[in-house]
């Protein structure tokens, strides 16, 4: 039996019974339901499954649960507080900006962690900071916006 | 011999399969409507567009609307989302049953207030006449709409609608923002457990050998499964089965395939099993009039779907029914061909909508769906959840296929194109399930008694596969148009997104700007002198306009160029015009687009389609081809098969020529194709030498240089 690790996820303290090597990724969404961030490609080149680790956006699908022993961790889920959306979860709203939704929580991550490092970023900034998230469907252009609108709120 | 049945006129959309008005929607007493759509979310907004439509033709809000996910114990059978035609067919056949049911429903209340129905007034729902007052609701009765759709009950006209033809929010959004689950990876039923499919990244002939003792002790294991060729392990936890899966890999010894073609294009070229004349004008007198003939041959790569969320699904056995939960576009075919890989009886299964990562055509969904059914049955009435790794999706999903296209046409001495000349070479661009003898879902292919893998077929025109799009738009007097099928895949082929469509457009205007350019006109105006078509001249001189094209500067290294479709030839029309800068590498400024789908149902979920539509092919354009090795597939992971990046998308511009008067066709798959050759030909007129070979990369480019030095 393994010894039960402790987790902050979204300002909650957890403990979970698995093995240390589990990637975090299923440690949130099978453990503490967390579904919102998901697999893309399991080594961390789509960007699906990013989360703020201590403020910085990185991929859940293969930081194992050693690495993330005594670090704050925010998922999509925890990005607004007390149930409430965050501003940029309004501003993509507004501004309809995704179409299958599937790679939204990665980008809203990243975007998360570019607005707390540079609340007014340009277009050329918010381009580049999500470089990291792939998108399929197209809806670039509309994140972008989604972004920059959040930033002028 | 002519029977009623024969004579009766054909009800339009998806009526003539199911024609009963209780197959589309229930009232509810308390103040909702359950529309059931045989079509489902894919990530392109229909149930969005489907529920206004419902709306406005019941006269009621938006917000009493309920979409039902498809099922098939529940919904119409309206066969495969695709071809952009869930607005024709499901949106036809909700206009006609919610007109009849408001009728039925007035009359019922009519009665019941002992008012004649035109003395009614009415208003979402609450009817009020003779100083009294009801509703829909307290109407609301399941007899009431058990009956055949008539057709008879008065269509709203678009002055009187609503929320059709307004912005609407999308309904799904909400969720999919907020990171709430709501996509078939995130469902989680009680007591689940985790699959994953044992396949090597490559094709395979069968299985030599397996080893399994290194995974058989891994703690929370639960089942190892095997049937023939087909091997799946069954775990508690999911990095449980994924450790397992790898493992396994590594211990299994496969039969290999013949490597693929080094050069497809050649190949297709070469095996070609069936020679179709689609198209064939001729006018000798014209054609005596060529004064210079060009030639020229255009080739575009396999192209993978890469979704972002590889395939999923969830099965459960339970009595001897099966429950399958999937993001398959076509629910009851897969229903079908899972009864043929299972040996069941199709009454035995029951196959659920569930929204998947996004989807642009046969991918490995239905795939997904055989493998959760297979490892069920190890399962002991427990569900099980399968979900594709990246390498599997894009070893295993079928890709769009390669195609080779040669043209040829004359002009006489005024510059008029005089006779054309267009052949393919193409796999077929559909193997989806439902349409061949056996299953077409990879596991069937593995089992110990194996079914054969179907070949790609195409869809017959005028709605064409291979040869969509193929016939020219233009008004030519003499033009000769042949589809070479190619049965044999050295690489599974189907359905992707626009199909043939996007090649063909991308040679056609590819030729079109070549010929312009030998005849010394204008390519806006060449095509303009071509082309008859109201609504096709209408989108070419509303992007021209938006684009400032006549006020272009040229400069060093930039350019611009225009593409033209009407997709299929009988559905959107679209103009892209793009702005390029070629230096090391294409970049793709600006795009363009005028589009004209008839009525716009959503006028935001139409310019979403658009944006994304020539986002995805500009990708495809600049970027996107599936590598092949000595085993096949060698584009497994991200590295290998680059997409657009945020910093890469260009700006994008939608104009919609909106046509209140004419019927709503889809958006999905107008852009692709118009896309490519804005680009192509833009790049052309930046370096003034002509690329045919998608995609347009740096190695191109840089070909294409030294050739002509």
């Amino acid at each position: 039996m393994t010894e039960p690790l402790r987790l902050t996820v979204n300002g909650v303290e957890s403990e979970l019974e698995a093995s240390p090597d589990t990637p975090l990724l299923y440690a949130l969404r099978n453990d503490l339901g967390l579904k919102g961030t998901r697999f893309g490609c399991g080594s961390g080149q789509c960007g699906a499954c990013f989360v703020l680790i201590d403020g910085h956006p990185a991929p859940a699908c293969d930081t194992p649960l050693w690495g993330v022993a005594g670090k704050s961790i925010t998922t999509v889920e925890g990005l607004g507080a007390g149930g409430e959306l965050h501003f940029l979860q309004e501003a993509f709203l507004a501004e309809q900006a995704a179409q299958c939704g599937y790679c939204t929580s990665g980008i809203l991550i990243s975007a998360a962690a570019l607005l707390l490092k540079k609340p007014r970023p340009t277009a050329s900034e918010v381009r580049e900071a999500l470089d990291r998230n792939l998108c399929r469907c197209g809806s670039h252009n509309r994140m972008v916006r989604a972004v920059l609108r959040a930033a002028q709120e | 011999m002519n029977t009623v049945a024969e004579t009766r006129l054909k009800r339009p959309g998806s009526l003539e399969k199911n024609p009963r008005l209780s197959q589309w929607l229930r009232v509810h007493r308390d103040g909702t409507v359950s529309i059931y759509s045989g079509k489902v979310e894919i990530g392109q907004g229909i149930l969005t567009a489907l529920a206004q439509i419902a709306a406005d033709e019941l006269g009621i809000a938006l917000e009493r609307i309920r979409m039902v996910p498809a099922d098939t114990a529940v919904s119409p059978d309206e066969g495969v989302t695709s071809g952009s035609l869930s607005i024709e067919d499901s949106g036809v056949a909700l206009r006609s049953a919610c007109a009849q049911a408001r009728a039925l429903l007035l009359e019922s209340a009519a009665a019941r207030l002992a008012v004649p129905a035109r003395d009614l007034q009415v208003a979402d729902g609450a009817v009020q006449g003779g100083g009294r007052s009801t509703s829909f609701w307290e109407c609301a009765d399941d007899a009431l709409l058990d009956r055949e759709i008539d057709q008879t009950a008065a269509l709203r006209s678009p002055g009187d609608y609503g929320v059709v033809g307004k912005p609407t929010p999308r309904r799904d959004l909400p969720d999919k923002i907020a990171g709430r689950p709501r996509f078939i990876q995130d469902m989680t039923l009680p007591r689940m457990l985790y699959g994953r499919i044992v396949r090597p990244p490559h094709n395979f002939a069968g299985l030599i050998s397996l080893d399994d003792g290194k995974v058989r002790s891994m703690p929370g294991l639960a089942a190892i499964v095997r049937d023939g060729g087909f091997i799946g392990v069954l775990a508690e936890r999911e990095e449980v089965a994924i450790s397992a899966q790898r493992t396994l890999r590594l211990t299994t010894s496969w039969k290999e395939i013949d490597p693929p073609p080094r050069d497809v294009h050649a190949w297709l070229k070469e095996h070609a099993a069936e020679h179709r004349v689609v198209s064939e004008k001729e006018n000798a007198d014209v054609k005596s009039r060529a004064a210079k003939v060009l030639e020229a041959s255009y080739t575009k790569p396999y192209i993978s779907h890469a979704s972002i969320g590889p395939s999923c699904a969830i099965a459960q056995i339970e009595g001897g029914k099966l429950m399958v939960w999937s993001h398959s576009q076509g629910i009851f075919n897969l229903r079908r061909d899972l009864a043929l890989a299972l040996a069941m009886r199709e009454d035995a299964i029951v196959v659920r909508h569930v929204e998947g990562a996004g989807c642009y055509g046969h991918n490995g969904a239905d795939d997904a769906a055989l493998d959760a059914a297979l490892l069920a049955r190890a399962a002991g009435g427990r569900p099980v959840q399968v979900q594709w790794m990246r390498d599997d999706e894009f070893a295993w999903a079928p890709c769009g296929p390669a195609m080779a296209l040669s043209l040829r046409a004359a002009l006489d001495a005024h510059g008029n194109i005089v006779d054309w000349h267009h052949e393919l070479w193409s796999n077929g661009h559909s193997s989806r399930p439902g349409r061949a003898e056996g299953p077409a879902l990879a596991a069937a292919w593995h089992l110990a008694r194996p079914h054969e893998r179907p070949s790609a077929i195409n869809i017959p025109l005028p709605a064409g596969a291979a040869d969509r799009n193929a016939i020219p738009i233009y008004d030519f007097p003499n033009q000769r148009v042949v589809n070479h099928y190619v049965r044999e895949m050295p690489v599974r082929t189907s359905a992707l997104r626009s199909l043939g469509a996007y090649a063909n457009v991308f040679a056609i205007e590819s030729f079109m700007d070549e010929l312009a350019q030998a005849a010394g006109i204008d390519p806006i105006a060449f095509r303009l002198r071509h082309l008859k078509d109201p609504r096709g001249r209408a989108v070419i001189e509303a992007a021209v306009r938006r684009a400032d094209w006549n006020r272009w500067k040229p400069a060093e290294g930039r350019g611009h160029g225009i593409g033209f479709a009407r997709y299929k030839n009988l559905g959107a029309y679209c103009a892209a015009v793009a702005e390029v800068e070629v230096g090391h590498e294409v970049r793709v400024e600006r795009l363009i687009l005028a589009v004209d789908v008839g009525l716009v149902i959503n006028p935001d979920g139409v310019i979403n389609q658009i944006e994304g539509g020539a986002v995805q092919s500009t990708s495809w354009t600049l970027k996107e081809q599936v590598k092949l090795g000595e085993r096949g597939i060698a584009s497994l992971g991200w590295e290998d098969y680059p997409i657009l990046k945020f910093s890469e998308a260009p700006a994008v511009e939608v104009e919609l020529v909106d046509r209140p008067e004419l019927p709503a066709v889809g958006a999905g798959e107008a852009a692709q194709g118009p896309t490519a050759a804005a680009i192509a030909n833009a790049v052309a007129h930046a370096l003034g030498l002509r690329i045919r070979d998608l995609p347009l990369t740096h190695e191109r480019i840089a070909a294409a240089i030294s050739q002509s030095t």
